[in-house]
């Protein structure tokens, strides 16, 4: 058989990741009756899921009955900036109250309203309070839920197992390879369906709120088998993140502060975001401080705090206030509730913010304001997905959660990532069900294939080219910053993509020292191929699009083109390790939902 | 502001080791987590060390400093003098996989064992129906992120590796607390406490409480009333009280 040289497993379906898209994913393909396999490069239950503070968005209309699924979705749309597909934007807000409503029969336990029912909370871009959470710990909680639910349906799980290639048999994928964090040996899944749901990329830049795992891992594996990544320019930098100390700039203060009253201020004390309101939501926004104030209690007769604007007008205006030298002393501005909401009630709807800064930065944030700014957070881009399916371009391959792409559109607004894990979790997790039951035989990866992974993975210990892993991926870092960062130019992308072919080549050098067995040098120099394919992605997108749209901001192009670039994704493919790229056109939306956006507010 | 520390960091896996000093230089602000980070990009690029969020939330960073279990990602380097020898081992109840990672599979296979979620009808209107103060309680457990150092620093297990079968430790009491007084459940989860879990090893010395980072009261609020379940369960109070008195 294929290769008996290094540890084999079959399955009918492996899940790659375990945050809440891949949990989820798992749940359902197991429930349908396949043998499945969760993998996962840390151990269960610390995926970056866990990091997730606000909530999950969805019309339970508990709080407002005026909420529904086409409000929902209708936000989901405008917040961004019109670049969503539209089908996954529909299901997803059709389908997020049944998914949250499920979270509560396996054990989850929200806040609750006083009539006892899920209690939802005000975020960014959401017309009513939508957002079911658990204080400020919603992803604890979500993964905790789904974590244990998949424990007691004894769904196999493969911990810190490190997924580096997918396997294909033809045009198919048919399973992948890694090896064992603990041995560094190398291990093969086949498998007849294969879902990615790995998450982001935001290791690639300096001050993320990112943890070490969101390295680009599926973006890369699915670009490599040859599948369609769309719209990579399209980076999310959450408007608070801390800035000081340095060494925990770019942790997230989650928007929660601003849900529940707090709000921005400059070095002047003034609330800023009130010059910062664009023309595109004007109508539905607080012109006045006592508006914006008022909104909070009664949502018929007043409008939306700017506080409350989508992330990606938060974190320009941010970005703005402080280049014109409003900043806070550490370089942010200031995020006060101290002075607006009690210490009572901080502490207990933002009681880990409130640990946070107390043990990390000193601040006790029921007496003094926040310094905050923005963190690369999210990506909006990522790998093509059919809407219904969650299907790749590439048979056999699905992928769902943060490394796919297209609900968000341009900007993805507050707490619409942990519906989004759970509603295309579940359907990547139905479709590869399906698609392996309906496969007929098993499809299975060539000897040679295998052999040639091994030895790319092993290449860094026999390089002699002495570059240090920890180095370039600091360089990387660095360019990512300072080159393709909130706001962007034409001269200075091309810069990166001059620096980026040349850490590549510095990663061709890249020496390790020790052996096999869990060794971090070792593990960082291959997670830099697909940090650094990320980022080539991201650039070439950002240097193509040319206007300013949601997380994509051009300095030399500053408004939105929405005859040319608002009506395209952009398509990258990869071929023999380069990319190419291609406009197409967005779905197009249907006259019945068309009408959502013609009535006004 | 930044000050030079001497770290003194496990080198080894199971065949042996040794502490290794590191001189490292900790800017302001800097967690033990940053200068173990520093130490592998400057001076020991395979040093083994577990870590996801450095936030405090995912709890994969544990580790004993000077002696203390604690969390790598949460432990402000102005806690020590400057010039000052910080030792950093490795958890010690588990068994060493590299440097300071452990296996921790034991807090897993334990995990399977216990009695799932069994909730109760839904109300008539088809919802579910709970209030803020009944889940207030069961939220502090809910906490819990899974650092296992409650585990680590337990002597049932810390100090009797063969306990470790017919013991399931703090984290799991916290998770079966969390089961048995959700407002919906109605899995009945005593014999399993009393037998499997081994509820009775603990003679509430509280070690538990005093080492978990997110403060959840260990001892007072999942231990002592799981205990109180059994008790009620498996023991004739009128017996008990007979056996106090006469000093049996």
């Amino acid at each position: 058989m294929a290769n008996d040289k290094y540890e084999t497993h079959e399955y009918d379906v492996i899940v790659i990741g375990a945050g809440g898209a891949g949990l989820r994913a798992a749940i359902e393909a197991s429930a349908a009756g396949v043998k499945t396999a969760l993998i996962c490069k840390s151990l269960l239950g610390k995926a970056h899921t866990v990091m997730a503070e606000g909530g999950i968005a969805a019309a339970l209309r508990n709080v407002y009955q005026e909420d529904n699924w086409k409000v929902h979705f209708r936000d989901t749309m405008r917040g961004g900036k019109m670049l969503n597909n539209w089908r996954m934007a529909q299901l997803h807000a059709q389908e997020a109250p049944d998914r949250v409503l499920e979270l509560e029969e396996w054990g989850a336990l929200f806040d609750r309203t006083k009539d006892g029912r899920i209690l939802q909370r005000d975020f960014g871009g959401h017309r009513y309070a939508r957002l079911a959470h658990v204080g400020d710990r919603t992803g604890l909680e979500m993964i905790r839920t789904l974590q244990q639910h998949a424990v007691h349906k004894g769904i196999d799980v493969y911990m810190e197992c490190n997924i580096q290639r997918l396997l294909k048999d033809g045009d198919r994928v048919c399973g992948a390879f890694g090896y064992w964090r603990e041995s560094g040996k190398f291990v093969t899944f086949k498998s007849k369906a294969t879902v990615l749901a790995t998450g982001g990329v935001g290791k690639a830049w300096k001050f993320t709120s990112n943890s070490w795992e969101y390295t680009g891992d599926g973006t890369t594996l699915a670009a490599d088998a040859g599948a369609d990544l769309i719209d990579m320019e399209m980076i999310q930098f959450h408007p608070t993140g801390m800035v000081w100390p340095n060494s925990v700039r770019g942790i997230l203060v989650t928007e929660g502060v601003r849900g529940d009253g707090g709000t921005l201020r400059n070095s002047e004390g003034e609330r800023f975001m009130f010059n910062y309101i664009t023309d595109y939501f004007r109508a539905e926004t607080a012109e006045t401080e006592e508006e914006a104030d008022a909104w909070y209690e009664d949502k018929t007769n007043n409008r939306r705090t700017p506080d409350l604007l989508p992330r990606d007008e938060v974190a320009r205006a941010i970005n703005a206030e402080v280049k014109a030298g409003r900043g806070s002393p550490h370089g942010g501005v200031l995020l006060d509730i101290a002075s607006r909401r009690s210490a009572e009630y901080i502490a207990r709807r933002l009681p880990s913010m409130h640990h946070q800064f107390k043990e990390l930065a000193d601040v006790d944030i029921t007496k003094e304001p926040m310094e905050v700014g923005p963190t690369c957070h999210y990506i909006m881009g990522g790998v093509r997905v059919e809407a219904d399916t969650a299907a790749t371009t590439v048979p056999g391959l699905y992928a769902a959660g943060e490394v796919a792409a297209g609900l968000h559109g341009a900007n993805r607004l507050g707490g619409n990532s942990l519906s989004d894990l759970l509603v295309f979790g579940r359907r990547a997790g139905l479709y590869a069900a399906q698609y392996a039951q309906d496969l007929e035989g098993h499809p299975s990866p060539a000897t040679d294939q295998i052999e040639q992974c091994a030895q790319e993975l092993l290449a860094p210990f026999n390089n002699d080219g002495g570059e240090n892993p920890y180095s370039v991926h600091m360089a990387l870092q660095d360019c990512m910053q300072n080159l393709v960062g909130i706001i962007r130019a034409e001269s200075e992308l091309k810069k990166a993509q001059t620096e980026i072919a040349s850490l590549k080549e510095r990663l061709a050098r890249v020496t390790v020292e020790g052996h096999r067995q869990y060794n971090p040098g070792w593990n960082l120099a291959l997670d830099l191929q697909s940090l650094l394919t990320v980022a080539e992605a991201t650039t070439m997108g950002a240097l193509e699009r040319k206007e300013s749209r949601g997380g994509h901001t051009r300095e030399d192009h500053p408004g939105p083109d929405p005859d040319k670039y608002g009506k395209i994704n952009l398509v990258l493919r990869r071929k023999d390790g380069e990319f190419s790229l291609s406009a197409e056109p967005l779905p197009e939306m249907p006259d019945d939902l068309k009408e959502l956006f013609e009535e006004g507010r | 502001m930044a000050s030079e520390f001497t770290m003194r960091v496990w080198r080894g896996d199971l065949s042996g080791g040794e502490f290794k000093d590191y001189r490292v230089e900790a800017q302001e602000g800097m967690v033990v987590l940053d200068v173990i980070h520093t130490i592998q990009a400057t001076q020991a690029p395979d040093l083994a060390v577990r870590w996801n969020c450095k936030a405090g939330k995912c709890g994969s960073c544990s580790a004993e400093i000077n002696g203390k279990p604690r969390l790598l990602c949460m432990t402000r380097m102005n806690l020590f003098e400057p010039g000052e020898t910080i030792t950093i081992s490795p958890i010690k109840t588990f068994p060493l996989l590299r440097d300071l990672v452990t296996d921790v599979s034991f807090n897993y296979e334990k995990a399977k064992k216990i009695p799932a979620l069994k909730l109760k009808a839904k109300e008539a209107d088809g919802t579910r129906r709970m209030y803020q103060d009944d889940v207030d309680r069961v939220q502090e457990f809910h906490k819990c992120i899974e650092c296992f150092l409650c585990q680590d620093v337990c002597h049932v297990i810390r100090d009797h590796e063969d306990n470790k079968p017919e013991f399931a430790g703090p984290r799991s009491f916290v998770r079966l607390a969390s089961l048995e007084m959700h407002p919906l459940d109605e899995e009945d989860r005593r014999e399993f406490l009393k037998g499997d879990a081994g509820l009775g090893y603990c003679n509430i010395t509280k070690c538990c409480t005093e080492v978990c980072p997110e403060g959840i009261h260990i001892t007072d609020n999942a231990i002592i009333p799981l205990k109180e379940r059994v008790v009620d369960a498996y023991y004739d109070p009128v017996v008990w009280l007979m056996n106090k008195l006469t000093g049996k």
